[in-house]
């Protein structure tokens, strides 16, 4: 976690503690944000603290999460992806075209992951390949991979998939943890892992940092990135199985806007939007805090589109408060 | 003959002959005068966007929030208009162009003084006007009935043989080329997209000519929710849902660069008039309309690659003249 500290503008003559390094992080104070929000729902709520009641909870952040994860890792190496949504969607419409065909659960999960795997190589091969801008490809494939379920479901929606399907988003592993959630688990675990123990995590933020400086250490950034393209599509894949499963319907305007809810989870999670810097506990708790955001103005009866206002304002806010606040603190010393 | 093939502009104008004529073989009533003036007609909204997206992206900026910026406005002037029916049309468009100019300067306050990434800021905003509009309506649709007849009829009107809505969009083109060729803010849009740290030593405050970038942007998306609203006769709260993208299309077909400081006006206005054909083609040569996004999709891809080429492509010609020497 000490990567990001390393900036080539603060170089004190001695190292913080660990424990006030770790009081001052973006982290903690995500943690007490967190716990207020949850004190407060339990206020406001008598019903918020039931345990079936926190479960079903999770499910508002589950699938955004488990992407946000592979995005996370996207934009700490200064790229973005805004085409996540429309591979759920493609994906799904591709699941729905498998069951058409009869195929059963596990081949299911097969098309499901393959399709993103697919998308996002066509992600990757067009941004390290051709060497474009990412955001323009993602916005390009994000209209492309949404207009091909478009054109396979028109205005139609697959449903009758298979009882056995439903596990992924309905299922249960122990009392009230729901498969999702032990996903999500999992997947935090593997992700925390993978960008701050492996080589390949270091790399990740060395490309973020200065892109030109990675390559001339020996980094192979195009291969880097186009992991990162392919783990995104995976990861779109396998939350496009929850949700389909989940919902146990298609429709072409399946998980339409969830980029955004995605890049403000990641953003909120402390990664920042110009890479280099972020960590997967953070985005952890930002998946926490929106999802009980969302499911606390649920229980007062807020509509969605006003969540979203909410979202929105939260995106630009949780970007503007970090930088109003150190230039407060550098007039204050002045 | 191989400069001129290298000019975008051109490639552009024998890409859309080339395409119309295509269309023309099978459906020779494409081509009549009256049903081409029905298609400019028909992109004259995108174009007037494509012109306020261009100022944006040359900047290096970007304005996803323009579709939603549109929607509000334009709901704001039906809801003007049904509750004051007497206010009249001149002053409503003032107001609504002086809305989305607001609206604009939103974004150009949290880029220019907060150093947000403009795609962050856009976003952010994109959800919050659509939001917005869903709190000021309520969710509920302005009909035709509720509009008044004069606010109906302005867009549709014809003058000298063609609807006031493209007289409006040719105002437009020669107002924006005046402003991008004419004056110092024009040049300011180049200079701070092709090299901002140059552009400070030259004496150009950055964060404030692309604050001028998404005031304008804001100002011609307002005028454009009038005349959308107006010309198709309701407002709800998803009207222009997913436009941001045909824009951002337009842009990047009509060869401006991404990056800033590469593009024109004549690029903006052809890229949008050739989407402009094949949205309009679409149903002639019986695609089903469900295709058009995957097709805008494609188009985008191809043509930020071909950008990508060209552009590269001049910069090692400079290093082979280097090495000769």
């Amino acid at each position: 976690m000490a990567e990001q500290h390393l900036s080539p503008r603060l170089i004190p003559d001695r190292l913080q503690s660990r424990s006030s390094r770790m009081l001052k992080s973006w982290e903690s104070l995500l943690l007490v944000v967190a716990i207020l929000i949850f004190a407060l729902n339990s206020f406001a709520s008598p019903y918020f603290l039931d345990p079936w009641n926190l479960s079903d909870a999770t499910f508002n952040f589950t699938e955004k999460a488990l992407i946000a994860f592979a995005m996370a890792l996207v934009i700490i190496s200064g790229e973005i992806d805004l085409s996540v949504a429309s591979i759920i969607a493609l994906s799904s419409t591709a699941m729905g075209l498998a069951v058409t065909m009869g195929a059963d659960t596990p081949v299911l999960v097969l098309v499901g992951l393959g399709t993103g795997l697919f998308c996002g190589m066509v992600n990757g091969l067009l941004i390290t390949g051709l060497g474009l801008p990412s955001i323009v490809v993602t916005i390009g494939t994000m209209s492309l991979f949404r207009g091909l379920s478009f054109i396979i479901l028109g205005d139609k929606a697959y449903t009758g998939y298979p009882e056995s399907f439903a596990f992924f988003g309905q299922g249960y592993v122990w009392w009230v943890f729901s498969f999702e959630l032990a996903l999500f688990a999992v997947c935090a675990v593997v992700f925390g892992v993978l960008l701050h123990k492996t080589n390949f995590g270091r790399t990740v933020y060395a490309i973020g940092n200065n892109q030109t400086a990675a390559l001339f250490s020996g980094v192979r950034v195009g291969r880097v990135k186009f992991i990162l393209f392919l783990l995104t599509g995976l990861m779109a894949g396998i939350a496009s199985i929850c949700l389909t499963s989940r919902l146990g319907s298609t429709r072409p305007s399946i998980a339409l806007g969830v980029e955004l809810e995605v890049v403000t989870m990641v953003v909120l999670g402390g990664v920042s939007i110009l890479g280099g810097s972020g960590t997967i506990p953070g985005v952890v708790l930002a998946a926490f805090i929106m999802g009980m955001v969302t499911f606390g103005f649920g229980l007062l009866n807020v509509p969605g589109i006003v969540m979203s206002i909410f979202i929105g304002a939260l995106l630009i806010s949780v970007i503007a408060l970090p930088i109003l606040w150190s230039r407060a603190r550098r007039r204050m010393a002045q | 003959m191989a400069k001129l093939l290298k000019n975008r502009e051109i490639l552009l104008v024998f890409a859309i002959i080339a395409l119309v004529f295509l269309i023309a073989l099978r459906f020779p009533g494409f081509v009549e005068p009256a049903n081409l003036a029905r298609v400019y007609n028909d992109t004259s909204i995108l174009i007037i966007l494509a012109l306020g997206q261009m100022a944006v992206i040359l900047t290096r900026c970007i304005d996803l929030s323009m579709a939603a910026n549109l929607a509000l406005s334009g709901i704001v002037a039906a809801m003007i208009n049904a509750a004051f029916p007497g206010v009249p049309i001149p002053l409503l468009i003032l107001a609504v162009v002086g809305l989305g100019a607001v609206l604009g300067s939103i974004n150009g306050l949290l880029v220019w003084k907060l150093d947000i990434p403009p795609i962050v800021v856009t976003l952010g905003t994109l959800t919050i006007f659509r939001g917005s509009i869903f709190l000021l309506s309520n969710g509920a649709w302005i009909n035709a009935h509720q509009m008044s007849d004069a606010f109906k009829a302005l867009p549709r009107a014809s003058f000298a043989g063609f609807a006031v809505l493209s007289w409006l969009s040719v105002m437009a083109i020669i107002a924006v080329y005046l402003l991008m060729t004419r004056t110092p803010i024009g040049r300011a849009f180049f200079a701070v997209g092709g090299n901002p740290h140059a552009a400070v030593y030259t004496g150009i405050d950055v964060g404030r000519t692309r604050f001028l970038a998404y005031c304008l942007s804001g100002a011609l998306a307002g005028l454009a929710g009038y005349l959308w609203v107006s010309r198709y006769a309701v407002a709800y709260v998803d009207i222009a849902a997913g436009f941001e993208l045909d824009i951002i299309a337009a842009c990047v077909i009509g060869g401006i660069s991404i990056a800033g400081g590469i593009g024109s006006v004549g690029g903006a206005v052809l890229g949008s008039l050739f989407l402009g054909v094949i949205k309009n083609a679409l149903p002639v040569i019986n695609i089903s309309p469900f295709a058009q996004l995957a097709i805008s999709g494609t188009v985008i891809i191809i043509a930020v690659a071909v950008n990508a080429r060209t552009e590269s492509r001049k910069g090692r010609v400079i290093l082979k003249k280097a090495e000769a020497v």
